[in-house]
């Protein structure tokens, strides 16, 4: 099979031993700025120097080819499909990082195949020495493939955002993975604050229903780590729309610091 | 056909060409077809005027948007729709459910009573079935006895109630046939919910209405299936303990509880 021969593919002798670093990046609610999140947060982790890949594992809604100005000629689909390359489907952003795009329609979020969940692995396991960091930005909801698309990496970071629908769907995808991947720690951005630092509150209610409420496999409950707020900011409305990454049109908008500050994070841990 | 979301296309960006001289089109096979769906000339504009061209185009646009048995959308029609559909769910995230409604033992009517009555009875049903939904719902004929309802901004916990008022409203609506006899018929009917924020396709979608369908025939027949979208984890106790504190801090929502919170964004 197509996967199975790029995972098998010799890796470049110039990077010997590395493995990726791997974070998931989910919401539960669509619409608070996911992939938003995952594209720039990519950029700012570029800057520091870091090989960095998003594999857009939203499967039915293709969003990051929107949010980046990309044309993909090649997805995950055809790579699915037999039809190209896992090297061909690899392309350049614009902020110096490197996309796996799904392609839209590939398959509906609520079915998982056995056949799509094997390919989604082999695909990740032939990209996982390539780079540094691999950001996944999965679809909204807990379905099946956005769970099996969170599984597979290392780490997790929700995104919500102070609306009461967010932090409901936010903390119902954080009990889900809490109860079902066992995640002992979940990291949290919360996008579109009134003000910087209000995150903490937030994540600090959130903590305390998930202490009452939520039960891991190990009888203690999930902790939450903050990884940074990002202010709501109009800057991040013209970039949405121009189809530019906030960090190269505005990078000394507020929003952009909130980034800055969660890829700080981030390394710094 | 009163579907709402049409009004949200674009307009075309073709642009109209002046007809110099509309005596030279060739309208004797476009009028002929309009006449016999029923079409009446409009009164105002004189025949050959631009406005009179329009309403002639309007008219074929719209006989090539119906099925010709019934009058509702046909499969081109509905195949635009659940596109456009789709395109709304995935943007804006409501829900929206699509029914896919099959005649039961339809090929024993044609057997027994021929295919005049069986056109009788697909045109009865799909009376009913246009009965039944809101204008903003799209009732279409996708081939033989099987139609489909797409239902835009559809909340699951509607889905069941909305399918069985549809079933019982055919099961309770006789079907007049040649001859002074009467047939009762019923629909099998499937559905699945799309996934919000999420851009499905339509031929998944409709495969898992499909699959409805085939278990509402299996099971039986005269009933409904839905594919339900996974429910939602969190308890009201949750919910409140969740907003308790950010509802108290804001000064505009203290007074409401906390599903009822005015959005803190956009």
């Amino acid at each position: 099979m197509m996967v199975s021969m790029s995972a098998s593919a010799p890796k470049p002798p110039s990077s010997p031993a590395r493995i990726a670093r791997t974070l998931a990046i989910t919401s539960g609610k669509g619409g608070v700025g996911k992939t938003f999140v995952s594209a720039n947060l990519a950029a700012a982790l570029s800057r520091q120097g870091l090989k960095v890949l998003v594999l857009d594992a939203d499967l039915g809604l293709a969003n990051l080819d929107v949010v980046l100005n990309l044309y993909p000629k090649i997805t995950l689909h055809d790579v699915f499909t037999g039809k190209a390359q896992l090297d061909e489907a690899i392309l350049p952003a614009p902020g110096g990082f490197s996309v796996l795009l799904a392609g839209s329609g590939l398959v509906e979020y609520s079915r998982l195949t056995p056949d799509i969940r094997d390919q989604l692995h082999g695909i990740f396991e032939a990209v996982k020495p390539r780079f540094d960091v691999i950001l996944i930005d999965t679809g909204a909801g807990i379905s099946d493939v956005v769970l099996y698309a969170v599984s597979m990496a290392q780490e997790v970071i929700v995104v919500a955002t102070p609306e009461p629908t967010s932090l409901t769907d936010a903390y119902a995808t954080i009990k889900v993975l809490s109860a079902q991947q066992g995640r002992e720690t979940l990291n949290l951005v919360v996008n579109q604050v009134a003000r910087a630092g209000d995150g903490r509150a937030i994540c600090a209610q959130l903590q305390q229903v998930v202490d009452r409420f939520v039960q891991g496999p190990n009888g203690a409950a999930p902790r939450l780590q903050l990884m940074g707020d990002i202010p709501l900011d109009t800057a991040v409305r013209e970039a949405v729309r121009k189809r530019s990454l906030l960090l190269e049109l505005h990078p000394g908008s507020a929003a952009a610091q909130g980034v800055l500050h969660v890829a700080a994070r981030m390394v710094g841990r | 056909m009163g579907f709402a979301i049409a009004s949200l296309e674009p307009e075309s960006s073709v642009a109209t060409p002046e007809p110099d001289d509309v005596g030279d089109l060739r309208l004797e096979m476009a009028l002929s077809l309009l006449s016999q769906a029923g079409w009446v000339p409009p009164s105002g504009p004189a025949p050959g005027s631009r406005l009179w061209l329009q309403s002639v185009i309007d008219g074929l646009c719209d006989l090539s948007s119906r099925d010709a048995l019934t009058g509702l959308a046909n499969r081109r029609q509905f195949e635009a729709a659940i596109a456009r559909e789709i395109d709304r769910v995935a943007r804006i995230g409501e829900p929206a459910l699509l029914l896919i409604a099959d005649i039961d033992h339809f090929k024993n009517v044609n057997d027994r009573f021929g295919h005049a009555a069986g056109d009788m009875v697909i045109q009865s049903v799909a009376a009913c079935l246009q009965d039944c939904v809101r204008p903003m719902d799209l009732v279409a004929r996708l081939g033989g006895e099987e139609f489909a309802i797409i239902l835009p901004n559809c909340p699951p916990a509607f889905g069941q109630t909305v399918a069985e008022r549809i079933r019982n409203r055919v099961r309770a609506c006789p079907v007049a046939i040649i001859g002074g006899q009467q047939l009762s018929v019923t629909v099998s009917i499937g559905g699945a919910f799309a996934p919000q924020w999420v851009r499905s396709s339509a031929m998944l979608w409709s495969e898992r209405a499909d699959q409805q369908l085939y278990r509402a025939k299996t099971e039986g027949r005269n009933r409904t299936c839905l594919d339900m979208p996974p429910l939602t984890v969190v308890s009201a106790e949750e919910k409140g303990l969740l907003f308790g504190s950010l509802a108290q801090s804001d000064p505009f929502s203290a007074s409401g509880p906390a599903s009822d919170l005015p959005k803190t964004t956009e």
